[in-house]
């Protein structure tokens, strides 16, 4: 989904992801087909087709998304017998505060924020290219 | 940052909490808005005459075992203002007076459910920090 939302005018199609991330195209298939579903990307029939983002990129969170794959409710007493005792309740509290920080950090960083992120890194000096320019330093 | 913005200041906190806090206000102007030691900093953003935003901060030496950086404890933009660059704006101007000052690092603190603000400050580049806010009861 990053990948069609840097830009959005592009056609990207499953096998071209998962050949670029090493993933399952099958399993891929499913998820682009899902978030089509949920109206954050189109499809696109036919030679030359795929998937274009058309979601808000600085509306749309990651949590968003998550939720569309993954029940993200708050862990709550009561599910199984041994959450109700003590050991089970302070255990609750101790994953309810990981549970909180992790929805506080995914409901607010958007695609756009996401994309931001993703120029720095690629900014960055690779590990690579600083062994490299040392070399040429020291000769 | 002028006395007679602070009338401005007041009235976009209360529209944005429900609380008119004057008392607290003015002694934050006094604080923050007429002494510059330890990068104190209290500024405005005006369109035209109109206050459509502030933000407050300073430096603060070796809390927590840091070193000095800059943190930003209040920003806010007029409802009627925002999505038009303003906090950013604001943010910028803070940390260059930070910058000045010689400091390379800011940090802020708030609210997981405030995702509002979250939102704008991850969009701006801030990322969590080093520090794991605690707290108990002293009931």
């Amino acid at each position: 989904m990053l990948e069609s939302a840097a830009d959005p005018s592009r056609h990207v199609t499953a096998a071209e992801i998962a050949g670029k991330y090493g993933v399952s195209a099958h399993h891929l298939a499913k998820v682009l087909a899902e978030l089509a579903r949920a109206g954050i990307l189109d499809s696109v029939r036919g030679a030359g087709g795929g998937y274009r983002f058309a979601g808000n990129p600085r509306r749309l969170t990651l949590l968003d998304v998550m939720m569309h794959f993954e029940e993200l409710t708050p862990a709550a007493a009561g599910r199984d017998p041994g959450e109700g005792t003590p050991v089970g309740r302070a255990l609750l509290t101790v994953l309810a505060e990981i549970d909180d920080i992790a929805r506080a950090t995914f409901s607010t960083i958007t695609i756009a924020t996401m994309l931001r992120l993703i120029e720095r890194q690629r900014a960055r000096p690779t590990s690579a290219s600083r062994s490299a320019s040392g070399r040429s330093r020291t000769r | 940052m002028r006395k007679r913005d602070l009338d401005e200041v007041i009235a976009i906190d209360a529209t944005v909490t429900g609380l008119e806090k004057r008392a607290y206000w003015e002694s934050i102007h006094r604080r923050y808005g007429r002494d510059e030691t330890h990068g104190r900093q209290f500024l405005v953003a005006a369109a035209g005459a109109r206050v459509v935003g502030f933000v407050i901060g300073e430096i603060r030496d070796w809390e927590f075992g840091s070193p000095p950086c800059g943190w930003v404890f209040a920003i806010d933009v007029a409802p009627g203002a925002r999505l038009s660059g303003v906090g950013a704006r604001l943010l910028d101007a803070i940390c260059a007076g930070f910058r000045t000052a010689g400091v390379r690092t800011v940090r802020t603190m708030l609210s997981p459910e405030n995702r509002l603000v979250l939102s704008f400050f991850r969009s701006q580049g801030m990322m969590a920090g080093p520090f794991i806010p605690l707290e108990m009861s002293l009931d």
